[in-house]
């Protein structure tokens, strides 16, 4: 859609995903990109519509590569899991987008990216709701709090490899069956 | 796992600068309110926490989650299809623009195209969910202001036409489930047609009639106008959308950028503001209901015989791995959909960008200053939908 040569003129170190023309820009550059992207009139994309984290388990695949005697050897490739953090940039002033700019972390473990809320106001509740259901951390956000779910709550419930509780509103009652079913909740 | 744990520091922001006017030299203490959940005029279950030094508001911060039902994780562990009913209950007043947005993102993801008879339709629809969204909005923006019930009510006896109109074509008033990949479910019932001319033909008698009573209104000019202005480059920055934005005085409007749809074959003007405050906000539903009207007219007019859905497999069927961001002009601002397929019948990703949600990162900053009966009326004009907030 948009031209890529730019921006990757200006930051070599993006990587530009042909497939999904989206711009992977290391966490450490990220904010410097993000007010670039505003503030210079060439691009000037003011306008961060919708930021979103996607969530990728660890992937192993088998594959059978056959070699030049005949044999077949099994090899397996391991593909990290990791985050990924997707903004849309648009342009209110020369009509233009989107302009698809990812974040990723490095594995699943303590997930921290740079957060564009110093550059676009417009992320900021939904940076706090991917710190909530994702468990991402943005460094740099204002007021990084659950956003949906209570402050109590201890889980990041968007993860794939997330697991909702039996009974969300588990609360025994002095029933025989309920009270059953307490006992055996309790001797798990 | 305790989210604070693992939160990195981040260097800490200097507390926003609050102005405080104080007419006299009396030392208040600040009081802190909850509104809400249960106050009538936050439009459903939304609390605003907030700080008041005697009736000004010093500090609000908006509390959500009250509905919150984790829509996008339903959405992941179903088909494509099965999801489109569960989008009626995002913004539950405008259920048919939900519909457009998340059938028109599978569409760009799948590559299937939608009928013309269709596309006539689906304008036709959108158009109307305008008409009753804006016309039940300024209804219950008088309402916060005080005039309880009666103009709100001749805003829902207009609304009922509509919601008639809806009942015929899809079988729900609300929960209308009426788009699918690829068209429209079902062709519209004979007479439909004949019916929406009327209903259309006879709404400028009503906005007339609502404009005289309440648009030269002294009460209403002196509780809205320079009440919680929004200066443009902060609409601009913080991702405003939709009449909001435009009352700010910012010509972006997604049915003219974007060329979704058919929108291009229709003629009608892009209404603005100019001081951005709860008056232009207002004033700008009033006008945007006339430029629906004209487009519902000139729909009427031209709409083509001919199928409604194409030949299209509607069922399990699996998009090729990719990404798609689809987006509307929907009543409320910038209705978007982002998929991620990875190949199976399910989205491996699927994201609501609500317009609602993000229109309240200014809530703070246009109420601060004014007093509290103020920000009633200003997250009144912002036009909320809880369903939408809390996903």
């Amino acid at each position: 859609m948009s031209d890529p040569t730019p921006i990757l003129a200006r930051f070599p170190v993006i990587v530009h995903d042909t497939a999904t023309d989206a711009f992977i820009v290391p966490v450490a550059q990220a904010l410097e990109v993000a007010t670039w992207l505003r503030d210079d009139p060439a691009q000037a994309f003011d306008y961060a519509s919708n930021v979103t984290g996607i969530d990728y388990l660890p992937l192993e695949k088998k594959l059978k590569v056959k070699q030049p005697d005949g044999t077949e050897v099994e090899t397996v490739s391991n593909r990290p899991g990791y985050f990924e953090v997707v903004y849309h940039l648009y342009s209110m002033q020369r009509k233009a987008g989107p302009l698809i700019l990812k974040q990723r972390t490095e594995g699943r473990e303590n997930p921290l990216v740079a957060s564009l809320t110093p550059v676009y106001r417009g992320a900021e509740f939904q940076e706090r709701e991917i710190f909530d259901l994702f468990g991402i951390c943005f460094k740099g956000h204002p007021d990084l709090r659950r956003i949906l779910m209570w402050d109590e709550f201890e889980d990041f419930p968007m993860r794939k490899d997330y697991i909702s509780p039996d009974d969300y509103e588990y609360e025994p009652t002095p029933h025989d069956s309920v009270l059953a079913e307490a006992r055996k909740h309790y001797s798990k | 796992m305790n989210p604070a744990s693992t939160l990195p520091e981040s260097p800490v922001l200097p507390p926003r600068d609050y102005q405080v006017y104080s007419g006299d030299d009396l030392a208040t203490n600040v009081l802190e309110v909850a509104m809400g959940p249960q106050h009538p005029s936050t439009h459903g279950v939304f609390r605003m926490d907030v700080s008041l030094d005697g009736e000004t508001v010093v500090k609000l911060k908006p509390v959500f989650g009250y509905l919150h039902r984790n829509h996008e994780k339903i959405a992941e562990n179903v088909t494509y299809l099965s999801s489109m009913p569960y989008t009626d209950r995002l913004d539950y007043f405008c259920s048919m623009t939900n519909n457009w947005a998340y059938a028109m993102t599978v569409e760009k993801l799948t590559g299937i195209a939608v009928p013309e008879r269709a596309e006539y339709i689906r304008v036709i629809m959108a158009e109307l969910t305008r008409l009753q969204n804006h016309a039940s909005l300024v209804g219950f923006f008088v309402n916060d202001l005080g005039a309880s019930g009666t103009p709100l009510l001749y805003a829902m006896r207009e609304r009922e036409h509509i919601l008639d109109l809806f009942e015929w074509a899809s079988g729900a008033r609300m929960m209308c489930n009426y788009f699918r990949f690829g068209g429209c479910r079902n062709d519209l019932p004979p007479g439909w047609l004949q019916q929406c001319r009327k209903v259309v033909d006879a709404f400028p008698a009503f906005m007339d009639e609502f404009e005289k009573l309440l648009t030269e209104n002294e009460i209403i000019i002196s509780r809205t106008q320079k009440v919680g202005i929004l200066p443009r480059p902060l609409a601009i920055n913080a991702g405003i959308t939709g009449p909001m934005l435009r009352a700010s005085g910012v010509d972006y409007d997604i049915r003219k950028v974007d060329n979704y749809g058919i929108y291009n074959r229709f003629n009608f003007r892009v209404p603005l503001g100019e001081v951005g405050d709860c008056y232009d906000r207002f004033m700008l539903r009033l006008l945007e209901m006339h430029e629906s009207v004209s487009i519902l007219k000139q729909a009427l007019d031209s709409i083509p015989e001919g199928p409604v859905i194409g030949d299209v497999k509607a069922r399990n069927f699996r998009p090729k791995v990719g990404e798609a961001y689809g987006r509307i002009e929907a009543p409320k601002g910038e209705l978007g959909f982002f998929l991620v397929s990875d190949g199976s019948p399910k989205p491996y990703r699927y994201r609501v960008r609500p317009p609602s949600l993000i229109n309240l990162t200014v809530l703070e900053d246009m109420c601060l200053g004014h007093k509290i009966a103020d920000a009633v009326i200003i997250l009144g004009s912002v036009d909320i939908v809880l369903g939408e907030v809390d996903r």
